[in-house]
């Protein structure tokens, strides 16, 4: 008897797709999903380039319908009219005092509230985090009136440090870093602990080395939340020298008409510093990532 | 240099979990104690409470002559070794070394002293510029212990410091580690669920089960003379065969083995015969018919996988011990290691003999051994 092989003679099977097939799938440059999303970011891009676009053109070219996509003549200098025609630079100053202040502000006191609600054990301590959660729930023109008269109340109204009070620390801030702190692993801290380190040292010298990546994504957050701020700065601030840039972008609207190529050309201003921050704060994401090398 | 005690010391979680259960030790000083035991048996917590990482619910724990219960970890002056080293990913070797004495304000020319000694101990000269992520497991484990040492401390504390380890570098930290100890001579109390290093590092092992001491002694003597089932059943590998029994007149009878035991009372039993004991019988040696299924060459032994007579009983054995036990069905499944000249074919029937003085007997209903 011949030996009959373990496995059944191929030919009663169909033929074996070809590699071929596949490969000849592959051989577009770009993924099908390309073809998907690649619009999809035309769209979203589309607002921004038309802002460039009407930041050069004349009021009459900006206010036409249709509207000029292609301007005839470039009008460069409606970005140092925009600039003379109200104080823009104390505006930007304003709005980088209230931005990289409360961008401190919340990573200092964030960090403290969530290590304590991530680590520390102290009682009530899940009920109070489950307040704050609550907290965020609640709409902000809710507690504007309060925190408007707190502000008044303590003398503030009317200046930068008004503006920055109230939003020096958020339930945000610390349910995230609550959140990122408890991902670390606990026996760095016990081993920081038999070294001899204390409470503040071990957030300080161990924690917060290795959390850079939500301090990051916190002070990103935090940044561009401050410096797109309308509201509460509308309610706070009365004089101009006090204003924001986002205050000082209404002054282009008035009752009558807009001043939509100077107002557009005020704005591609006033939005350069979050396109700054958003590179060079990915940039430093990335590598604070690689930093902490936790395995 | 102090010892460690440790007096009914019992920890209890909230909701109810009880870890460790009424243990009191005593460590000698410059002791090398191995508490050893299955996953869950309390070992680790109990390192925990010396550490001053958890807080004994009842109980005493002294380092030196000092009670220890309310003095914080930093002050108790021990180093400990995590099972996953706990080094910090975002410093240097160097750094590393240096954290424990830079946080207690050690003069810098001291530092440098101390963690230039510690690096050349243990071969880490070449690896001070690196960052943990960049070095193996078992570069790790020997920063994870400079940083241990460099505190030059009253007590060690090991966690399961080999676990993460391939086994030729285990065997190699193994001989390390008693090298150290050797050198140094500091108090060390290490944990682990390996008896071969318990039996291999430790003066004296504490093996442990459901939170409570089983037994303690010099590693030859645990494995000499366990004091109950438990003991019997962990220490030695292959385990020990243990057998449901009984003793009628001055005889213990498992299945076909049959073996003086004068001076005990009828009972029922559970005799134990390690897998090293049986050997081909010889006239006149207690003996059992062994049906071999496998046969496991190791090049300087054979382990023999099989089944042997044996009775049944009614009364089921407790949880923690019924994996230990054989006797479930008509024939109970047992373990003999043999020379490599005595290597039986698979299928066989052998007839297998032990040494009187080799048998262990303990009383069925409480595990206690017989002596």
């Amino acid at each position: 008897m011949s030996v009959q092989p373990a496995i059944a003679a191929p030919e009663r099977f169909p033929p074996l797709p070809d590699a071929e097939p596949s490969r000849r799938r592959s051989r577009l440059p770009f993924s099908p999903w390309h073809l998907f999303l690649a619009p999809l970011a035309a769209i979203m891009l589309v607002p921004f380039i038309w802002m460039v676009i009407v930041s050069l053109e004349t009021r009459q070219q900006a206010t036409s319908f249709p509207p000029q996509l292609i301007p005839s003549s470039l009008h460069f200098s409606n970005y140092s009219a925009a600039w003379n025609a109200v104080p823009f630079g104390r505006f930007f100053i304003n709005s980088l005092l209230y931005s990289l202040a409360t961008v401190a502000g919340n990573l200092l006191f964030c960090s403290l509230a969530g290590y304590a609600f991530a680590r520390i054990r102290f009682f009530g301590r899940d009920v109070l985090f489950v307040v704050l959660l609550a907290t965020l729930m609640v709409p902000f023109q809710v507690i504007l009136i309060p925190t408007f008269l707190i502000v008044k109340q303590i003398g503030l109204v009317d200046s930068i440090g008004g503006l920055i009070m109230p939003n020096l620390c958020s339930a945000f801030g610390i349910f995230m870093l609550r959140q990122f702190f408890r991902t670390l692993p606990i026996e760095l801290e016990e081993a920081a602990r038999i070294d001899g380190t204390s409470r503040l040292g071990i957030l300080f010298k161990i924690v917060l080395p290795l959390s850079l990546p939500a301090l990051a994504t916190l002070g990103i957050i935090q940044f561009m939340w401050s410096w797109n701020d309308f509201l509460w700065p509308l309610i706070i601030i009365d004089s101009q020298a006090h204003d924001t840039l986002q205050l000082g972008l209404s002054q282009f609207q008035g009752s009558h008409f807009t001043q939509w190529n100077l107002l557009m050309a005020a704005t591609v201003m006033s939005q350069i510093p979050m396109l700054l921050v958003f590179l060079f704060a990915q940039r430093w994401f990335i590598r604070s990532v690689a930093f902490t090398g936790i395995k | 240099m102090p010892g460690v005690t440790l007096e009914s010391v019992t920890k209890r979680f909230p909701g109810g979990a009880v870890a460790v259960d009424d243990l009191s030790l005593e460590i000698a000083d410059g002791e090398f104690m191995i508490l050893v035991g299955s996953s869950g048996c309390g070992k680790t917590t109990a390192l925990r409470m010396i550490a001053g990482l958890e807080r004994p619910t009842a109980g005493a724990i002294q380092i030196g002559d000092r009670v220890v219960n309310e003095v914080s970890a930093r002050d108790r002056d021990i180093a400990m070794v995590f099972q996953n080293y706990a080094l910090y990913p975002h410093m240097t070797v160097a750094r590393n070394l240096a954290y424990p004495l830079r946080q207690r304000r050690v003069p810098r020319s001291e530092v440098a002293r101390r963690v230039g000694e510690v690096a050349e101990m243990l071969g880490l000269e070449q690896l001070m510029r690196r960052r943990p992520g960049q070095l193996s497991g078992g570069q790790r484990q020997r920063v994870a212990m400079g940083r241990a040492l460099v505190r030059e401390p009253e007590v060690f504390l090991l966690d399961e410091p080999l676990s993460n380890l391939d086994a030729k570098l285990r065997v190699q930290m193994r001989a390390a580690l008693k090298r150290l100890h050797g050198r140094l001579g500091v108090t060390t109390v290490y944990v682990t669920h390996d008896q071969v290093e318990a039996m291999t590092l430790g003066d004296r092992i504490a093996v442990m089960s459901d939170g409570r001491l089983q037994q303690l002694g010099a590693p030859q003597d645990v494995y000499d003379r366990p004091d109950n089932v438990f003991v019997a059943g962990f220490i030695g590998s292959p385990p020990m065969n243990l057998l449901r029994g009984r003793v009628r007149s001055g005889q213990a009878t498992a299945g076909d083995l049959v073996v003086p035991a004068s001076g005990v009372p009828d009972q029922d039993v559970y005799v134990g015969v390690r897998p090293e004991s049986l050997r081909p019988a010889v006239n006149g040696m207690p003996s059992l018919a062994f049906e071999v299924a496998v046969v496991e060459p190791l090049g300087d032994e054979v382990i023999v996988h099989g089944t042997v007579g044996a009775e049944l009983f009614e009364v089921a054995p407790e949880e923690s011990e019924a994996a230990l036990l054989s006797g479930n069905g008509e024939r109970a499944e047992a373990v003999a290691c043999l020379a490599p000249r005595d290597r039986p074919q698979e299928g066989s029937v052998i007839r297998l003999g032990v040494e009187p003085g080799e048998v262990h007997l303990f009383d069925a209903a409480t595990g206690l051994a017989i002596r």
